[in-house]
């Protein structure tokens, strides 16, 4: 148990540090998600009342999107100099490696949340009517749920050819019913329209049952060949 | 096994021709969709038939997954291939029914949604089988049937929740069928099955046989790279193996 949080912890700590001196990713997810934010703003021009409708819609969609950047170089960088195939003849346990990826994105993701937020709130006028404080539970879970198959659907592309495209056709599909609970929750408590719990609980269980799921087959994937 | 085929499909082919009788002639007129209504005749079988499909290559997957058994694999290639032709079939003609009947094309229900959401995961599969090398391919194709499985009751309760709009199911739930309606119908399930069973056992040896093409492909070149680094170390010759 301690050798596998020591390995997750310095996998986890080695991407932060690569990613700190690079910025590559998220600056990147930055000015896409910066881009989404501008073009609906002007395509759609919505009134208050209008964006409380949308807004949930559009800022899922876009931290979708933009969370592929920081997902399809999750493994990438560790395919030069075989680093992955190092790993796979290492005695460290698989799933630490998965846990470390997959808390690295949820970081990043997270990061650009945190930055992204405000400025949907000052280009969509957004006030909550509803508990706002109940977006931060949605937030915390509509993250890991899109983080979670998201460093694991990564790992599968990478096998495949043109993996860069590759990864959204799969992870779009599973990833349905948690980007409509998390649209749903955010419209909900935004317009004040009842009670959010149903696809908080939702978003619970798809991470609950997907979380197991890849730490289940994330050996699997690492050693087939 | 081979003299089977062409009976079951002499077979198949008299019974597709039956069901369709039975479907345009035999089957009652309904009341208030009229001759609209004999769609159902072909969208509802091959719905079922998709299912079942889809269910078959779940179970493959596992299989694979724990035996390493290539049959499996390949009878879980074959039931996606023809499981998304079934779905595609009740996507298309959904709509054509929907269309005069509810007056609207499409809507976000929960078994239109929970099908057309199957059908996503298991085009995706598709073009993860098609854009994978092939020695890794049978292992992450059978991870994502697994992770597919685990989305569609996601899916199924998410709208449930949020709207739903189809007629309750008429078999098994509170709706009543006309008999003969019920005859009908298992008279045309049991032909799609038929013509389902069919298709796959033709594919499932056309994928035999493609896979064993390949292997003697490999194992030519392997024995062709052989014999000339062979001869290029060695000046004597040696008989090639």
């Amino acid at each position: 148990m301690n050798s596998l949080w020591a390995v997750t912890l310095a996998t986890l700590k080695k991407d932060i540090r690569l990613e700190w001196r690079s910025k590559d990713a998220l600056n990147s997810m930055l000015f896409f998600s910066l881009l989404v934010v501008v073009i609906f703003s002007f395509s759609f021009d919505p009134t208050a009342e209008e964006s409380r409708q949308i807004a949930g819609g559009l800022v899922w969609v876009g931290f979708l999107f933009a969370s592929v950047v920081a997902l399809n170089q999750t493994w990438a960088r560790e395919l030069r100099n075989q680093v992955l195939d190092a790993y796979r003849v290492s005695p460290a346990p698989p799933n630490s490696l998965f846990v470390a990826k997959a808390l690295g994105n949820f970081i990043l993701v997270s990061v650009l949340e945190a930055v992204m937020a405000p400025l949907f709130i000052v280009f969509y006028n957004l006030r909550a009517i509803g508990p706002a404080w109940q977006l931060i539970p949605i937030g915390v879970l509509g993250t890991w749920a899109l983080v979670v198959n998201g460093t694991f659907f990564a790992a599968v592309s990478i096998r495949t050819r043109s993996r860069e495209i590759m990864l959204p056709l799969l992870l779009f599909p599973i990833s349905i019913p948690a980007v409509q609970a998390m649209v749903e929750a955010t419209r909900i408590i935004l317009m004040g329209d009842g009670s959010a719990r149903f696809w908080i609980v939702l978003l619970l269980t798809y991470d609950v049952v997907f979380t197991t799921a890849c730490l289940g087959l994330f050996e699997t994937i690492l050693h087939a060949e | 096994m081979k003299r089977l085929f062409p009976i079951l499909s002499v077979i198949t082919a008299a019974l597709l021709a039956y069901a369709l009788y039975e479907a345009m002639v035999v089957a009652p007129t309904e009341r208030t969709m009229g001759d609209v209504q004999r769609i159902f005749y072909y969208h509802v079988p091959s719905a079922w038939t998709a299912f079942l499909l889809f269910m078959v290559n779940l179970v493959a997957s596992v299989v694979y997954l724990i035996r390493r058994n290539p049959k499996a694999d390949a009878l879980a290639v074959v039931c996606a291939e023809v499981g998304v032709v079934f779905c595609t079939i009740v996507l298309v003609t959904g709509p054509i029914w929907a269309r005069p009947v509810w007056g609207i094309w499409w809507t976000w229900d929960v078994r239109l949604t929970t099908t057309l959401v199957l059908w996503l995961i298991y085009v995706s599969y598709l073009v993860l089988r098609r854009f994978s090398d092939s020695a890794q391919t049978p292992v992450l194709a059978a991870v994502l049937a697994i992770f597919g499985a685990l989305d569609v009751p996601l899916v199924y309760f998410s709208i449930w929740f949020f709207r739903t709009q189809h007629p309750q199911p008429v078999i098994g739930g509170g709706g009543s069928l006309d008999p003969g309606m019920g005859r009908v119908l298992l008279i045309n399930w049991l032909a799609f099955c038929c013509f389902a069973f069919l298709v796959c056992w033709s594919r499932y040896r056309l994928e035999m046989l493609q896979r064993e093409v390949e292997e003697a492909h490999a194992m030519e070149s392997l024995v062709g790279a052989d014999g000339v680094s062979a001869k290029a170390s060695l000046p004597l010759n040696r008989s090639p193996r």
